[in-house]
């Protein structure tokens, strides 16, 4: 594997890692407020489908990227107003999502479009393409900084740097405010929140809109980045890999990065070598590579690895002493 | 706040109230796509149980969902809420293939014992783990078994491609099991009594489902272990107080709930397919968690509830072919809009509901 291999890699790995990046971070918003999240996929897909049809229909990637928003804010607020109105399950809310979601996006799919659930396909004008940065020609011929420029740093599109760029500013947001310094009180201990005046209601529904919005750009992403339309089940399964990220992650800005670039990684060299042959061991079948993800959580949460402990407060609804 | 309320409001005018919330809103998806909601109730209702044949189409889904759903209600009553049926029955599937490629089986009713051990120690076997962590370290079994239903998927795709599939071939399956393990039809048995019905993959494992059924009951309303696992269930303290062991009724628990998700593969594999492909439980596990939620994790409600989304599956099927525009997929909105109103937003109705009846009693 020469350099220019694993420089082109690297990139993949970087486009592959965004919705995975996008969705772990709208999970950490969301339970580090106390709200468990496991409908990140469910709305990732409804966004990813309401992006790419909305784009085909006005020919615009940004009116697209607005409803897939939308249509992820709406299954957020449903997920809020089960699990903090009404005080439900929010694991079961989380799997009726998923499920909603799947069913509602390959329903209307068929509806609309008749192609078997999926959307036109779009044309380069209504997607978010890779934009190349200056001297990228110039600086080719210069040696490991010419093709570090072109692979890695170079040629992504809008959302992958809006990916990256939203790590610090979650950092920021969670560590340096008042709204994060109460967003981590609410996951960690709420009564003491509302003790001290601040509503518990306001700041966890704000927890979740805001989860809401970062799968809605995680799922335009990939119909409208990433491809080119929207496929039936087309987050397959990206909605967990990006919760393991998450525990992975111990519910954390910085290091969720990381989990979701080695996740990307993993998932960049699966697509690229069906089968890994390391020396000694034999052959890796790609199934292992694609359970990875799963496989190294488990361990996470066997605590072999370091404990992951979850927001305190976390999956239990809130309910107002009287 | 529960006793507050009769039993048959409890356990049957709100579930009732909630699953017509979900039939309202799925009706007005209907609405939205440009069909008549009644006309689509009419098509469904005839296609599930308007002749043998659809009856027998919808008891075989039925019966597949009575196991997934008790394996979902028999960890939701210790409190563990198991999303991991899916992965527990594809190892159950495998379990089962296993056993009848096994042996050149004369039988069936001598191969049927070993694979029901076979599919309950496979399913079990994948529960293990997340039980064990969340028994012994606290990690979440929700996550643990999401997880696992991902690495079950790889780990049967990996062994159906390259180490069960017959040599040649080019589909990812097993080979065909030997006669002797096919499980009598529904056809078989009843013409041999005098009965006469269509051919359908309705067989034997119909009635192992509600002697299942029947075997939940007991063990949770009438053993002590059950009694352990319900007491674990409604407050954890309380039952570390009485000196119930919560790691042992967690293990217990969770290892009788994928057991009881690997016996779907006697519907299915051992019963209708007669191989292991790729993928047989196509989100039956899935449609437990409905099922057990409607059903009020009672076992007279998960096969009432199954007996009504095997009329879903069946008569969905004849809808999509009568009315394109309704596509299978419909099956799976209204599965979400069961969980979504059984389940998550349950206290729409209970709250009102409650509030009534609590101002009636002071009146």
């Amino acid at each position: 594997m020469d350099l220019e291999t694993i420089l082109q890699l690297a990139g993949a790995s970087l486009r592959l890692a965004t919705p995975l990046l996008l969705a772990c971070l709208a999970g950490l918003y969301s339970e580090r407020a106390g709200i468990f999240d496991i409908g990140l996929e469910g709305k990732m897909l409804a966004a990813a489908f309401a992006a790419g049809a909305v784009a085909a229909v006005t020919g615009s990637a940004w009116i697209g990227l607005l409803a897939g928003i939308a249509a992820s804010v709406c299954l957020a607020l449903i997920h809020g107003l089960a699990s903090i109105t009404l005080k439900g399950n929010q694991l079961i809310s989380g799997v009726a999502i998923n499920f909603l979601a799947s069913g509602l996006t390959a329903l209307i799919g068929q509806n609309w479009f008749g192609m078997g659930g999926q959307t036109p396909q779009l044309q380069a004008s209504q997607r978010f393409l890779g934009i190349s940065w200056p001297f990228v020609d110039r600086l080719a011929s210069v040696p490991l900084l010419g093709p570090l420029y072109r692979h890695v740093i170079s040629g992504h599109n809008l959302l992958v740097y809006g990916a990256l760029a939203a790590v610090p500013l979650t950092w920021w947001v969670l560590y340096r405010t008042r709204f994060g310094l109460r967003l981590r009180a609410v996951g960690e201990n709420p009564a003491a929140v509302d003790t001290a005046g601040v509503s518990v209601v306001r700041l966890r529904y704000g927890a979740v809109v805001i989860a809401g919005v970062l799968c809605g750009l995680a799922g335009a992403y990939l119909s409208t980045a990433m491809a080119a339309g929207f496929n039936r089940e087309m987050t397959a399964g990206k909605g967990f890999i990006a919760l393991a990220a998450l525990i992975f992650a111990k519910w954390r800005p910085w290091p969720a990065l990381g989990a979701c670039l080695l996740f990307g990684a993993l998932e960049a060299i699966g697509i690229r070598y069906q089968a890994i042959t390391i020396p000694g061991v034999g052959v890796v079948p790609v199934q292992l590579m694609q359970a990875l993800p799963y496989i190294l959580t488990v361990v996470i949460l066997a605590g072999f690895v370091g404990k992951a402990i979850p927001p305190r407060a976390g999956g239990r609804p809130y309910v107002k002493e009287r | 706040m529960k006793s507050a309320l009769p039993r048959w409001v409890d356990f049957a005018l709100i579930p009732l109230l909630n699953l017509a919330l979900a039939f309202f809103v799925a009706g007005l998806v209907v609405l939205v796509i440009g069909e008549n909601p009644i006309e689509a109730m009419r098509l469904l209702l005839v296609g599930s149980l308007g002749s043998s044949y659809g009856i027998g189409y919808t008891l075989y889904y039925a019966t597949t969902f009575v196991f997934t759903g008790l394996s979902v209600a028999i960890a939701y009553h210790a409190g563990l809420f198991n999303i991991g049926a899916e992965g527990q029955a594809q190892l159950g599937g495998l379990g089962v293939a296993l056993v009848c490629l096994a042996l050149p089986w004369p039988a069936w009713w001598l191969a049927l014992p070993v694979a029901i051990l076979g599919a309950g120690l496979f399913g079990a076997a994948w529960a293990a783990i997340p039980a064990y962590l969340q028994a012994k370290r606290g990690s979440h079994v929700v996550i643990t078994t999401i997880m696992f239903n991902f690495i079950a998927s790889a780990l049967i795709v990996y062994l159906l491609v390259n180490v069960l599939k017959v040599p040649g071939s080019m589909a990812p399956e097993t080979a065909g099991f030997p006669p002797g393990t096919f499980l009598p039809t529904m056809q078989e048995m009843l013409g041999r009594v005098g009965v006469s019905v269509s051919k359908t993959p309705l067989n034997l494992s119909g009635i192992l489902a509600l002697v299942a059924a029947f075997l939940t009951w007991v063990l949770i309303w009438r053993t002590r272990l059950g009694y352990e696992i319900r007491a674990f269930g409604h407050s954890e303290p309380a039952a570390v107080y009485a000196g119930i062991s919560p790691v042992k009724i967690t293990m217990v628990a969770m290892l009788l709930s994928g057991a009881m998700a690997g016996m779907m593969g006697l519907n299915v594999v051992m019963g209708f397919q007669h191989r292991l492909v790729l993928d047989y439980v196509a989100g039956a596990g899935f449609v437990g968690i409905a099922v057990s939620l409607m059903g009020r994790s009672h076992p007279v409600g998960v096969v009432l509830a199954a007996i009504l989304f095997g009329m879903l599956y069946q008569g969905g099927a004849e809808l999509a072919f009568d009315m394109p525009s309704i596509s299978r997929d419909m099956i799976v909105v209204i599965q979400a809009l069961v969980i979504l109103f059984t389940g998550a937003l349950e206290n729409l109705v209970r709250l009102p509901v409650q509030r009534l009846f609590l101002r009636r009693r002071a009146a």
